[in-house]
This record gives structure tokens, sequence and C-alpha cells, in this order.
């Protein structure tokens, strides 16, 4: 195996192109024979949420997902990693979070991008809050116990 | 010690960080909660339910029990909701 690749993060206000960060795991080499994306974007819970505000904690942030993407190269034979979250105002149908996991072979990418998800809900310092589509005032997202379960599949047992 | 406060504990608190000077006995993180809860009832409201508020120390996760020695920032703040 080549040396252990490093991974991607970026906290950013700004939108990510799907398209641009699978070729970027993908240039140069030929040893990558999968590339799974996850997308997470905003819902419009049936036409009531105009927007989220996502408010994050600058500096641990990108530590806490640097961490996270450290570990699932630890773990999976992955060529490439990379995470994207985004901050601010987004809007119902825009991006919020994006990974790309590349590795020689699927199951080590699908686990990975699964696993840093599940990682990123619970761990990562990013509150959502709800901007109601009819003006009144929205509530901050609670964190679902579905989550908090999900992330402590992955724990060695 | 600079504070640090996000979500609804900063809105709660009424203000996103602050630099305080903690008494002697406010050695774990747990001492931390308990003694901001006596500071008035802004803080009271934030931090009633003690058990669900999530801190970092220097920006790595920690649990009650943690110790406050070599802390230079501490965030105070609700389970996360990214992703």
């Amino acid at each position: 195996m080549t040396a252990q690749a490093v991974p991607t993060v970026r906290i950013q206000a700004e939108d990510f192109d799907v398209t641009a960060e699978i070729a970027r795991l993908a240039q140069g080499r030929g040893d990558v024979g999968a590339i799974v994306t996850f997308s997470g974007l905003c819902r419009d819970e049936a036409g009531a949420l105009a927007a989220l505000e996502l408010e994050h904690y600058p500096g641990m942030a990108e530590a806490e997902i640097t961490r996270i993407a450290t570990e699932a190269m630890q773990r999976w034979p992955l060529t490439g990693l990379t995470a994207i979250h985004r901050h601010g105002r987004i809007k119902p149908g825009e991006n919020i979070v994006l990974v790309v996991a590349a590795s020689s072979h699927r199951q080590a990418a699908f686990e990975a991008a699964d696993f840093l998800m599940d990682y990123l809900k619970s761990r990562a310092p990013f509150w959502k809050k709800e901007h109601h589509a009819d003006g009144s005032a929205g509530d901050w997202v609670d964190a679902k116990e579905t989550d908090e379960v999900a992330a402590r599949r992955w724990k060695p047992s | 010690m600079k504070l640090i406060y996000f979500a609804w504990v900063r809105e709660r608190i009424g203000k996103p960080e602050e630099d305080v000077a903690l008494p002697a006995d406010v050695k774990t993180v747990a001492d931390l909660l308990r003694w901001l809860r006596s500071r008035g009832e802004e803080y009271e409201h934030a931090l009633q339910y003690p058990d669900v508020i999530r801190v970092a120390i220097n920006q790595e996760h920690v649990d009650h029990r943690e110790s406050l020695a070599g802390a230079n920032e501490i965030a105070l703040f609700p389970p996360m909701t990214g992703g």
C-alpha cells in the first residue's frame, strides 16, 4: 500500500462542487477503484421550513472532524477522504455536508463514509436552528437519540 | 478563564463568551456547571439540566468528571446537531 493519505477537512459558508471533489480524489493515481459520496441537504419539512441556520465552533469544528476522519483512515484502507461541512444560513434543497471516501475496493469506501457521518452527527460542534416559512420564531433542532445509537455501533465490542 | 457558549446555551446566558475568575474550589467540569448556575437566573435557565450540557476543554470533548487543570478555553453547548 502507498503512504497513508491525509484527510481533507473544510468548514465553509460557501457551497461545494461534488463532481470536483470526486475528481480530486481520483486525479493522478491508478489505485482508486471505488469512490463513495454522501451529500446531506437541507429539507423543507413539508413546506414549513424557510431555512436552517448552522452555528459552529470555529477551530474545534475542523479539529473534531479531522480527528474522526483520521480515525477512519486508520480503520479502513482508504486512498483519500474528504469532509466538507457548511455553516451559516442554508435553504431547502441546498447542500449542508459532503463526505467523499476513496479506496481500492467499495466496501472500505462505503463503511468509512458511513462511519464518518455517524460520528460527525454526534461529535462535530454544529447546531441547527430552524427558520419557519410562516415567519414565526424557529427553534433549535433537538439531537436525536438514534444518531447516538448509530455512532455507538462502530465501537469495538 | 475563557468560557464560550453556543446555540441555546449562548442565547439563554445572553452572551457568546466571557472571561471569569474561577474560585479555587471549582476543580472539575461538574464544579464549573454548579458554580455557573449560582451566578444568576440566566445561567440557571441555561444550565438547569446539567446532564445535557456538553463541554469541550481546549477544543476537545470532555466528560463532566474532567479536571479543569490546564484549561485555557472551556466551551459549553447543547448536544450537537450537525451533518
